[in-house]
């Protein structure tokens, strides 16, 4: 079946083109239908194909379509590998992508029918690229996949593009991910000029023994810089809550639990790499922890349903990062998937809770939905206590087996980690109370609009619950019950060469029980807090102060990009616009008129007067005897 | 001094002197009645060198009928000095410092040519003889002769054309 | 008679001619003038032709029929330009209905 891995991305890829080409014919029905069709057979064969890899001795396969670009000694192949890793990315992306897919037939059904195609075949677009992303076997696939997403989350942040709040988030994110994407490019570069391949199966073989550690170190922080624009750590992270002015499901499926989360498979993909420059690691390590903890800190004070599940994201994905920092690799892409679940059920329980409302999303103006919606309710409450890591939903076992790398690490950072998960129970707690809990607080026009979702909204609900409940058990840890690590037994050949360079350490068994209990026990308590304070909750008491308003104003990191990096430029260009410009223009424009003048003057020599024209060639003829005879 | 180098040295400066009154009178009937005798002039020099049938030819064709078509159009125009277009006199002046030097130019490139010694007959030499010029005119040159006629034919479709009446 | 006087006489007459053409305005003159020009070239190549006729004889003897092409040539010459002075006069007797005058500067109208 891995044969024919090539059906994947290209179903999607068909229904792109079909819906694109015929947005303006096709019904809504019958763009719905298409549109999830498509996701839906790439899953069917992704279920066949990890059927395949998962028998044991499996080896993984180099599907090779044709020769992209083949020029001297540099040969690259438009080829797909399948192996563990790419295997679960498939039925991570696939399978999350059909629910949203699903779920957007119902969600964006007030658009008009050539909106909704074109919502359809971006998404369709979205995860072809997608596909092609982690299906890739070498970087410049993977380059491909990288940008197409960028580009497909440009166009649907900005899918409302009459709203031009939401076309300037669009191009910011863009701008912002273009910065990655160029340090990711030089990082490809330096790659092919250091091993002369880009080829992962190469490279990675290649570069034990093939580069020196500054090399190694260079490339390897280059190529992280490209995951921090993708993947949102700092400083380049302020684009992706802005990205919350796209369409809820687009949230769930780009903004959650697929793209951002490329730049961790791109790094859990080149972990030979990674392991083998320990200070490229120890600075993912330090960058997912400080996004961890200033994200979750940001989470606390924001008033936005989409914009605390945003800064949720930033905080997980930060937690994922450390998790690749301390050589925990089956532990991020562990909490790749967890959190895929959890956070696009979030997601999509915001969707549900804002289609109710009418597309009200400040929390303030909610409470008191839990008798009006009680699917979403309860849904969401299981997101809620996955992503709080209590005890035995997903969370908890994928970010606890982060937190337990990361002590055996150093300490520090997980004491760091922890504070930063009581700061993430905290705002889901008050999240859940404040939206779901106490009473209604918006107006009655809303309040009599209240009313469950329908089913192609609350089936992917339920769905995804049932994952986010069951999936930690694909990770249970060794000192909990030994040799039940499933995941991590899968995933083996993957991170085989690394935990040959570098064995990934982890605690003594007692040490991680007092860990876990504490953490839990921590976690509990924060997260019953939360409950009880924001139960009661009526309305905003007064202006934040102080430290609650540094928070409910992010830090003041936009601003100081702005004030940094915005206005210089924006100084810098009207400056050059005003004189080096005129400068330019000057020579520029100086040489036509050169020219033209020239040509004026040239031109009154062809008088017409044949008079002149004969002198001039006698002239001319005299000249030539001259020059003939006497020079 | 022998009677032709006498001759040469009369028939040569009347040949300049017709030319230079051809260029330089404004009226264009005296332009013309001065080149037929500069063409004479020239005549003359083709006996002195014994090339008879080509001084002939000259008188008859050149001297005869060319420039007495000239003398026709000039008439059927009726032009003479006052209508005239006069250029400017600088124009004239660059004209005749550049044929001035033209003529500098072309001496001074030629006085020191290997030509001293050479010489050129006057009165003898058979070859300008109309026997042999025919000999070699129907014989060797009988093409392009033929193709003459030809040209002259287009020729005058081409004058009959252009100068009738639209 | 030295070849040179011929040299020079040719020269003359063909400088003549050139100033002639620059000097006037007048496009039956300037056909007149270019008319000299070609008569001194004539002149030339026959006195050439002796020239080289006598070089011959010297060797092969009077019947040497070296020198002739010259006066053919110069006899082409004349038939080529009396064919051109008919076309050319004909193209001034139009251009003189046309503007009424023979004036070359009428081809200034070309510019426009």
């Amino acid at each position: 079946m891995s044969q024919f891995v090539y059906l994947v991305p290209l179903f999607p890829l068909v229904g792109f083109l079909v819906i694109g080409l015929g947005r303006n014919v096709l019904s809504r029905t019958l763009t719905g239908l298409i549109g999830c069709a498509t996701v839906l057979a790439s899953f069917v064969v992704s279920v066949m194909i990890f059927n395949e890899v998962r028998t044991p001795g499996f080896m993984p396969v180099t599907v090779r379509l044709f020769d992209f670009i083949h020029t001297g000694s540099l040969n690259i192949s438009f080829a797909f590998q399948v192996d563990q890793l790419s295997s679960l990315f498939l039925l991570i992306i696939t399978g999350v992508g059909s629910l949203i897919h699903i779920y957007s037939t119902s969600y964006m059904h007030e658009e008009k029918p050539h909106h909704f195609a074109r919502y359809f075949s971006y998404l369709n677009l979205f995860v072809f690229s997608m596909l092609l992303l982690v299906l890739g076997a070498n970087y410049v696939i993977l380059f491909i996949g990288w940008e197409g997403v960028g580009l497909c989350s440009y166009l649907l942040i900005g899918f409302w593009f009459t709203n031009g709040d939401y076309n300037y988030a669009a191009r910011k994110a863009f701008i912002m991910n273009r910065i990655g994407d160029l340090a990711f490019l030089i990082g490809i570069f330096w790659i092919l000029a250091q091993f002369g391949s880009l080829n992962y199966a190469d490279v990675f073989t290649r570069c034990q023994g093939g580069a020196t550690a500054p090399v190694l170190t260079g490339i390897t922080l280059l190529l992280f810089i490209g995951a921090t624009g993708k993947s949102a750590q700092i400083p380049l992270y302020t684009w992706l809550p802005d990205a919350m002015a796209g369409p809820t499901p687009v949230s769930a499926l780009i903004h959650a639990a697929t793209m951002v989360t490329a730049g961790i498979y791109m790094i859990a993909r080149s972990n030979v790499m990674y392991t083998l420059a320990p200070a490229t690691q120890a600075v993912i390590a330090v960058i997912g922890l400080c996004t961890a903890i200033l994200a979750a800190s940001i989470a606390i004070q924001q008033n936005d349903i989409k914009k605390v599940l945003a800064y949720s994201t930033v905080s997980q994905l930060g937690y994922m990062f450390l998790g690749l920092g301390v050589g925990a690799y089956t532990g991020a892409v562990f909490h790749v998937m967890t959190h895929a679940f959890f956070k696009a059920l979030l997601f999509l329980g915001a969707g549900s809770v804002i289609h109710a409302m009418g597309g009200e999303q400040d929390i303030r103006k909610m409470g008191g939905l839990r008798k009006y919606m009680p699917v979403t309710y309860w849904t969401f409450w299981v997101g809620t206590f996955a992503i709080a890591g209590i005890f035995p939903f997903a969370g908890f076992f994928s970010k606890d087996e982060i937190l337990s790398h990361a002590y055996a690490h150093n300490p520090v950072l997980y004491a760091v980690g922890l504070l930063g998960s009581l700061f993430t129970a905290f705002y889901m707690f008050r999240l859940l109370s404040l939206t779901f809990l106490g009473k209604f607080r918006g107006t009655h026009e809303q309040e009599h609009h209240l009313h469950e979702s329908p089913a192609a909204i609350t089936i992917p609900l339920v769905i995804l619950a049932v994952l986010a409940i069951f999936a930690g058990f694909l990770g249970i840890p060794e000192y909990i019950k030994p040799d039940a690590h499933i995941l991590e037994k899968f995933l083996a050949p993957v991170f085989a060469s690394s935990q040959e360079i570098a064995a990934s350490a982890s605690p003594a068994p007692g040490t991680e029980w007092v860990l876990t209990i504490v953490s839990l026990l921590l976690i509990a308590a924060v997260s019953i807090w939360g409950w009880t304070k924001f139960k009661g909750y009526t309305g905003p008491a007064k202006e934040a102060t102080g430290f609650a308003k540094i928070l409910e104003n992010k830090w003041y990191v936009d601003e100081l990009y702005d004030a940094v990096i915005v206005r210089p430029i924006n100084a810098l260009a009207g400056f050059l616009n005003k004189y080096v410009e005129r400068g330019l223009d000057g020579i520029v424009n100086g040489a036509g008129r050169l020219v033209q003048y020239s040509s004026r003057q040239i031109r009154l020599l062809q008088s017409g007067q044949v008079g002149a024209y004969v002198l001039l060639m006698v002239i001319g003829v005299i000249i030539l005897f001259i020059v003939q005879i006497f020079l | 001094m022998s009677i032709t180098q006498i001759l040469f040295w009369f028939l040569s400066i009347l040949t300049v002197f017709g030319a230079l009154m051809v260029i330089t009178r404004k009226n264009p009937v005296y332009s013309v009645l001065w080149l037929i005798i500069t063409f004479m002039a020239i005549s003359g020099h083709y006996i002195l060198l014994n090339a008879q049938f080509l001084a002939i030819v000259n008188v008859i064709v050149y001297a005869g009928a060319i420039m007495v078509l000239f003398l026709f159009v000039i008439m059927l125009m009726n032009l003479d000095a006052d209508a005239e277009p006069q250029k400017n006199k600088w124009l004239q002046l660059a004209g005749v410092v550049a044929g001035g030097c033209l003529l500098l130019i072309l001496v001074a490139s030629l006085k020191d040519a290997e030509t001293k010694s050479k010489m050129a007959e006057l009165g003898t030499g058979s070859i300008g003889l109309i026997q042999n010029l025919g000999q070699a005119l129907f014989k060797t040159y009988v093409l392009p002769f033929e193709v003459s006629s030809v040209l002259f034919l287009s020729a005058m479709v081409g004058a009959v054309v252009i100068g009738k009446k639209n | 008679m030295p070849i040179n006087n011929y040299i020079f006489l040719g020269i003359i007459l063909f400088c003549i001619g050139v100033t002639g053409v620059l000097t006037r305005r007048n496009a039956i003159i300037i056909f007149m003038c270019i008319e000299l020009m070609l008569n001194a070239v004539n002149l030339l190549l026959v006195a050439f032709s002796k020239m080289h006729h006598q070089v011959a004889a010297l060797h092969q003897g009077a019947a040497s029929t070296v020198g002739t092409e010259g006066q053919i040539f110069v006899f082409f010459i004349m038939v080529v330009a009396a064919a051109e002075v008919s076309v050319g006069l004909a193209i001034i007797v139009m251009m003189y209905r046309n503007t009424h005058s023979v004036d070359v500067n009428f081809l200034n109208r070309l510019k426009h």
